[in-house]
């Protein structure tokens, strides 16, 4: 349980975000022509990053935005919000 | 040789005031090299450790484990016990952990404090009741037992349950296994240890695993806070963390890790004598033996390694917990926690070898692994002895990710996950 500061609404209660998940998989361009193993790793493999992990939200109760955010999954502390077509933070 | 724990020793040790009891383990330093080592000491991990030692006569084996064992989910799950899952799959894995819980106790002469008082599933919608009968019959096919209990039956067996028609979510039936119930979590974690012990296994506690090195397309050893570990074989059951061990050897898994939660009321004298879930409304709850009442919340929907959970979850568990329950609107909660839970995408544990020779994982059973601990560690060990899996964890490959084989069991189980 934490703040969020969205980046349109400003710092609300997590609880009107929904998470995402993991942020930046790519969607594949060509998908017909993939194998078995490539759509095993877009589908279902994931970082699950016990330590800054850049991840999606959105806002559902609120603005209804997606966003992104650099959280650090072993403590709950947010290091950065950024919009969608940002790129993230260097650190 | 362990003393074994009767009647007789419990007078003879009550002579000396309780205070020479025989240490249940030992304490050992991790030698230089082992036949198999298991990262995780919780209680799929001892239970594995249990039956190498048992059943596979690999006896120069260890347990490594971060900080204390059963100190994990092991001891912060809400210890209900069941099989009626839906899938074939999925039943035949359950059920053969529900019949070594039946023996579990004088196998390993530790008192797990196995309870059969039954789980009760309650439907409070059409889909609802389509569903959990639809998984009752299933059940039946594979040799489980589950009868379905329309309203009024259900209020006979829990009579605290509100089943007035005017509620948001009415209680329309529900199924039962009489067969599941609960244990005592800790007891599990114990009575392994002292099993394995017995048998040579080394339990080492306070030894984190820091790196996995790698030789040619096998495993060399593991790197830990007490030094190098050498072993070709590691079988790693670490629930939660089980990315960061497979992140240490670049191995991808298909988990999110997440918080759940469960809380504990202030004990009060018997109320409710068996084990009630409910999907739809997501709240669980039974009674402890010490009188309290076990509630499991939910998971929270962001990925954390916290141990906490969101209040807002608890929230939403008592609010059906009290509209299904009137009785208990002036209980007070006592403690409440989380535990880190790897999910999988199918809600289906991974029991299974891996592209690297040697190594093999145990992971993502999500938000109901405890009820399979003596299961999972039997068909573990299995596949770690005889380096292929057993045909009741076939299906629980990693493999199942790429070829589409999955064991759907979200919704199809009887409680969400």
């Amino acid at each position: 349980m934490f703040l969020i500061n969205c980046p349109y609404c400003g710092e609300r209660d997590q609880s009107e975000f929904s998470a995402g998940g993991e942020a930046h998989i790519v969607r594949p361009k060509q998908p017909t022509e993939l194998s078995d193993d490539q759509w095993a790793e877009f589908l279902f493999m994931r970082k699950n990053i016990k330590g800054v992990q850049l991840e999606r939200w959105n806002h559902a109760h609120g603005c209804r935005k997606w966003f992104n955010m650099a959280r650090d999954t072993s403590n709950d502390k947010i290091h950065a919000v950024y919009k969608m077509g940002e790129k993230p933070p260097s650190k | 040789m362990k003393n074994k724990y009767s009647i007789f020793s419990l007078f003879k040790n009550a002579l000396s005031y309780h205070e020479n009891w025989q240490k249940a383990w030992r304490d050992p330093e991790p030698k230089k090299e082992y036949e198999a080592i298991i990262i995780g000491g919780g209680g799929h991990g001892l239970a594995t450790a249990f039956y190498l030692a048992k059943k596979h006569d690999m006896k120069n084996i260890a347990v490594v484990e971060k900080g204390w064992i059963g100190g994990g989910n092991t001891g912060r799950n809400t210890t209900i016990i069941r099989s009626n899952y839906l899938w074939d799959a999925s039943a035949g894995l359950y059920d053969h952990a529900l019949k070594i819980w039946e023996g579990l106790s004088q196998e390993l002469n530790y008192n797990v404090m196995f309870s059969q008082r039954g789980v009760m599933n309650l439907a409070h919608n059409l889909q609802d009741v389509r569903d959990l009968k639809r998984r009752t019959h299933a059940n039946r096919l594979n040799g489980i037992d589950a009868v379905w209990l329309n309203t009024e039956q259900v209020k006979k067996f829990c009579p605290i349950i509100n089943t007035s028609p005017d509620i948001r979510y009415p209680v329309l039936g529900g199924t039962l296994q009489r067969r599941a119930g609960t244990a005592r979590h800790d007891a599990v974690a114990w009575g392994y240890a002292r099993g394995a012990d017995e048998m040579g296994v080394d339990i080492i506690q306070n030894c984190e695993v820091k790196g996995i090195k790698r030789r040619g397309d096998g495993i060399e050893g593991i790197e830990t806070t007490k030094g190098f570990i050498k072993s070709k074989k590691i079988g790693v059951v670490t629930a939660g963390h089980s990315s960061v061990i497979a992140g240490m050897v670049d191995l991808r898994l298909p988990l999110e890790s997440k918080p759940l939660q469960a809380l504990v009321s202030e004990p009060v004298k018997p109320i409710i004598d068996t084990v009630v879930m409910s999907n739809a409304v997501h709240a669980y709850v039974s009674q402890s033996d010490k009188g309290e009442l076990v509630i499991g919340a939910g998971t929270d929907a962001y990925i954390s390694y916290t141990q906490r959970g969101s209040h807002d979850v608890v929230e939403g568990t008592l609010k059906a917990i009290l509209e299904l329950y009137p009785i208990f609107s002036r209980m007070k909660m006592l403690r409440q926690w989380g535990g880190i839970v790897d999910i999988c995408p199918d809600a289906s544990p991974i029991i299974s070898k891996t592209h690297i020779k040697g190594l093999y994982f145990n992971c993502g059973w999500g938000t109901g692994g405890f009820k399979a601990t003596p299961g999972s560690g039997d068909l573990f060990a299995h596949t770690i002895a005889n380096d292929e899996p057993h045909k009741l964890n076939a299906d629980f490959n990693i493999n199942r990710f790429v070829s589409g084989d999955l064991v759907d069991e979200h919704g199809a189980a009887a409680v969400a996950h």
